[in-house]
């Protein structure tokens, strides 16, 4: 690591917080220990929450309905609209309902091993601890989960596990949960609890004596720029995947809430984990805006191959069986298509890198349902999975019924984020970060199935009682208006916008986007290099010169104007992309979804060096052009025992 | 592809607005119909005129943001997609598009093609959603429900809330919506005991946004891209009769 001391300064350690006693004790008693806020006393208190998807609609909810003050922001035009929406497979709980030996401590394990042992323990144990009660809030919510015939719900299994536990509705889980949340913000809004603001988009976090009081939001229609104040601030703004500009997030997905927090002082960590999820449409073109995955729920029943032989164009259904190499079923015999995400996304790569890649851009891998449809009837297909078959088949133009699907992994997840303790609060007293935004559950690489899970628990099951806790213990004079952190963060704002606008140059926000996909796929993707990421750092520099110098942004700010609010997060993200890319570099193992060519074993899978990187790498801003600081935060592992992780 | 495009524009709610006509060359007929209009945007800017703005975000057919009437239809030719799932290669070389925002009293036009949908988000709020606080749920598999009925539920819920139904309807009315989410809550249990009470509360709330009433059409439903039924409708009618006369007792 020494030879890039240059490109980091150490920093002091990070402390987690994590309550003491047994790992199954923990929450609880940590809960009774917390100081709470008398109901009378709650309407006192103004939360202000960024981000109305899982964690941010379920929090304000939850708040809401204890009695404090809520302000709830969302870009989008409705908060149903929030990316949550678009998860397809479903959500985990050890429920335990198949009898097939599932229970929290396995839930719990798998997690910690999907995640390549960089997760931290605790966290991921209270996830797994609540997950059971989530589906019993949704339930009761009205989502309508898949049932059996006798009226109990259903389950299915997932990739990385044994057993079956994912709870689902279609192929829209998301959707259907996302749905509960917002019925449920609704009613807090309808009941004045929650103050809902839609289109409208947070520019910078107001940090006074260090404590996070409010944030700056601009009014995406009438460009009006104000201060929100108050007495704590959540973010719930999900993850960073555009970064690489062709991924499975929605367009509008971005970086911009917590990078801004970043820069006023919350540590950022482990931006290099970012999950390649192994299932999407191959891209078609040049004009190609994002892709689109098909639920990872199909590798239960499709089969993952490609022709034996690089070059043979036969059309599928004409390569003989011993011609066709089912790589997962063969290298992996335990596990087989259910390997986890990154095992299944790196295999992919390595087949269509040696010239098996199938379509007509030979870029895929094959998925194939025929023998699931001899097997199990057509009919029985077109119910598990109908409306992805029908979605495939509009994006592609073929019939997966007839032709096997064509699948590549597509960066879909990001497991880094802003660094939390156990309470989910930054190190910045006052800002909790929720959901995808944080860091704190999934390590390395995230489980199938556990995102919705992980949004659900922290928004209506743990920063309700942690921020609460909070509150209490707080005693904060009143922020005004005319104090000097909020006008000069609304001043650095303005001045941001007419920066951009006063560009002027020939380039679009979406050229420069599109180069920064290239440069973030190319050399920091699926594999990753000292070699490719020193390049890397040299390319992104000269992008970000080249965004400043040469962007072109039309209008004005005083109204509507998608393309400035546009380049904002394009200018976000290139910076993000450079810490991240200096997270890549200064991890010199693999692990996860961080694979590092350098540190792999003789087979070609991931090499982790625990003695060397069992930690959670936290980076704190120092300033523009200065090196950031790198805080540590060791893992410990005490109730899993760390060790190579094996899914053949 | 080359295609001679017909945009509305209309620089804020005050503004006119108006028609303007676009060539556009080089289009992929393998692109959706937002990415033709992402390559319309750069063109514009490569000629510093102001871009097409559109809502859209997921771009994978279910978050409802993005919604345009294409040659008059509601997202387009192809049943059961949304504007972002329409791909151009059901469009020829050389075809006339014209494109609009959705036209309706109670969605106002914002900019060019995007609108105001608060309408949608304040029916809801009359009653869209089941009362009960977190932490109060019981287990989850103690409120059976039988699969035909959560499979009629799940129909109902997939509504995405783009407006289409409204915009495709002469009346202007967001009767399909509306019954959607009665539907989807009215065909479980957790949703009966604020059953009648709800189908009031988001009629009312319907009615006093402006919306148009129903007349049996069904170009709603002809146009959703999740294909919602009228029977949805008739059975939110049914709700609201008794609601309105008293006859709630089962």
């Amino acid at each position: 690591m020494s030879e890039h001391g240059h490109l980091w300064q150490n920093g002091p350690e990070l402390d987690g917080q994590i309550p003491p006693g047994a790992i199954e004790n923990k929450w609880d008693d940590l809960r009774f220990s917390m100081k709470l806020v008398a109901p009378a006393n709650r309407r006192h208190y103004h939360v202000i929450v960024v981000g109305s998807g899982l964690a941010g609609a379920s929090v304000a909810t939850a708040l809401g309905e204890q009695g404090y003050r809520v302000s709830c922001f969302c870009f989008q035009d409705s908060p149903r609209r929030a990316h949550s929406v678009a998860a397809q497979g479903g959500i985990n709980a050890a429920k335990n309902y198949r009898n097939d030996g599932d229970s929290i401590r396995r839930l719990f394990y798998d997690t910690v091993k999907g995640g390549d042992y960089r997760s931290r323990e605790s966290n991921t144990y209270r996830l797994a601890q609540i997950s059971t009660e989530i589906i019993d809030q949704c339930v009761a919510q009205g989502v309508p989960f898949a049932r059996e015939y006798g009226g109990y719900l259903d389950n299915r299994s997932f990739g990385g596990v044994q057993v079956s536990r994912t709870f689902y509705a279609r192929g829209q889980t998301g959707q259907q949960l996302l749905l509960g949340a917002y019925q449920s913000l609704t009613r807090q809004i309808a009941a004045g609890q929650v103050e809902m603001h839609v289109r409208s988009e947070m520019l910078d976090l107001i940090v006074v004596d260090g404590i996070a009081r409010g944030i700056v939001v601009r009014n995406l229609l009438t460009g009006e720029i104000r201060a929100v104040l108050g007495d704590a601030v959540v973010l719930a703004t999900g993850g960073y995947s555009n970064v690489f500009f062709l991924s499975t997030n929605a367009k509008g997905c971005n970086v911009t809430a917590i990078w801004r927090a970043y820069r006023k002082g919350a540590v950022f960590a482990n931006p290099c984990y970012t999950q390649i999820h192994p299932t999407c449409i191959p891209p078609s073109g040049s004009h190609q805006s994002k892709l689109t995955l098909m639920s990872e729920s199909l590798r239960n029943d499709g089969r993952i191959w490609v022709p034996r032989h690089p070059g043979d164009t036969r059309s599928p259904n004409a390569v003989p069986e011993p011609d066709r190499y089912y790589f997962l079923e063969e290298k992996y015999p335990s596990f087989g298509n259910l390997v986890p995400r990154d095992v299944a996304s790196r295999n992919a790569k390595q087949v269509v890198d040696e010239g098996m890649g199938v379509g007509p851009q030979q870029n895929g891998v094959y998925l194939d349902f025929s023998e699931a449809m001899e097997r199990l009837g057509r009919g029985t297909i077109e119910q598990r999975y109908g409306n992805l078959f029908d979605m495939y088949h509009s994006i592609t133009g073929e019939d997966p019924y007839a032709v096997p699907m064509r699948i590549y992994p597509a960066v879909h997840y990001t497991m880094g984020g802003l660094w939390v303790d156990y309470q989910l609060q930054s190190n910045v007293p006052g800002l909790f970060v929720l959901g995808e935004a944080n860091f704190s559950d999934h390590g390395a690489n995230r489980l199938g199935a556990s995102a919705l899970m992980q949004g659900l628990a922290d928004g209506y099951f743990i920063a309700p009682y942690t921020i609460g806790n909070y509150l209490a213990g707080i005693d904060q004079t009143a922020v005004t208006a005319d104090a000097p952190e909020v006008t000069g963060a609304i001043a650095d704002v303005r001045n941001r916008l007419s920066a951009l606008l006063g560009i002027q140059g020939r380039r679009t926000a979406l050229s420069l986007h599109r180069e920064l996909g290239q440069i973030m796929w190319e050399q920091c993707g699926m594999a990753r290099t000292a070699e490719s990421l020193s390049t890397a750092q040299a390319q992104l520099q000269g992008l970000r010169e080249s965004f400043w110098n040469e962007l072109y942004v039309p209008g004005d700010a005083g109204s509507l104007n998608q393309n400035l609010e546009f380049a904002g997060r394009v200018a976000d993200l290139i910076e993000l992309g450079e810490l991240l890319v200096l997270d890549a570099l200064h991890r010199e193992e693999s692990c996860g979804g961080h694979f590092r060519e350098e540190s792999q074993t003789a087979d070609g899978e991931a090499k982790r060096n625990d003695e060397e990187f069992s930690y959670v790498a936290g980076w704190a801003w120092q300033g523009e052009g200065a090196a950031p600081m790198l805080r540590r935060e060791p893992l410990a592992f005490e109730a899993v025992r760390l060790s190579e992780r094996s899914y053949s | 592809m080359k295609l001679h495009l017909r945009v509305w524009r209309q620089s804020s709610a005050e503004d006119r607005g108006r028609f303007e006509d676009y060539e556009l060359d080089d289009v992929s007929p393998d692109s959706s119909f937002l990415e033709m209009l992402d390559l319309l945007n750069e063109q514009l800017l490569e000629q510093r005129k102001m871009p097409v703005a559109f809502d859209h975000d997921c771009r994978e057919g279910i978050c409802g943001m993005c919604g345009l009437m294409i040659d008059g239809t509601a997202h387009g030719p192809v049943p059961g997609h949304t504007v972002c799932q329409l791909h151009m290669r059901h469009f020829k070389d050389g075809d006339r598009i014209v494109i609009e925002p959705w036209r309706v009293a109670a969605f106002p036009v914002v900019q060019d093609l995007v609108v105001d949908r608060g309408s949608f988000d304040r029916i809801l709020q009359r009653g869209g959603f089941i009362s009960f606080a977190t932490g109060t749920a019981p287990e989850a598999n103690s409120i059976l429900i039988p699969k035909d009925r959560v499979d009629t539920a799940m129909d109902a819920a997939t509504c995405i809330g783009c407006g289409a139904c409204a915009a495709a309807c002469p009346n202007g009315s967001a009767t399909l919506f509306t019954a959607a989410k009665i539907g989807h809550l009215g065909h479980l249990p957790q949703g009966q005991p604020e059953r009648y009470q709800r189908v009031m509360g988001m009629v009312g709330q319907m009615d006093a946004e402006g919306f148009g009433g129903c007349t049996n059409v069904g170009a709603c439903t002809s146009v959703c891209p999740k294909e919602i039924g009228q029977d949805f409708i008739s059975q939110m009618n049914r709700d609201y009769r008794r609601a309105v006369l008293g006859r709630t007792g089962d």
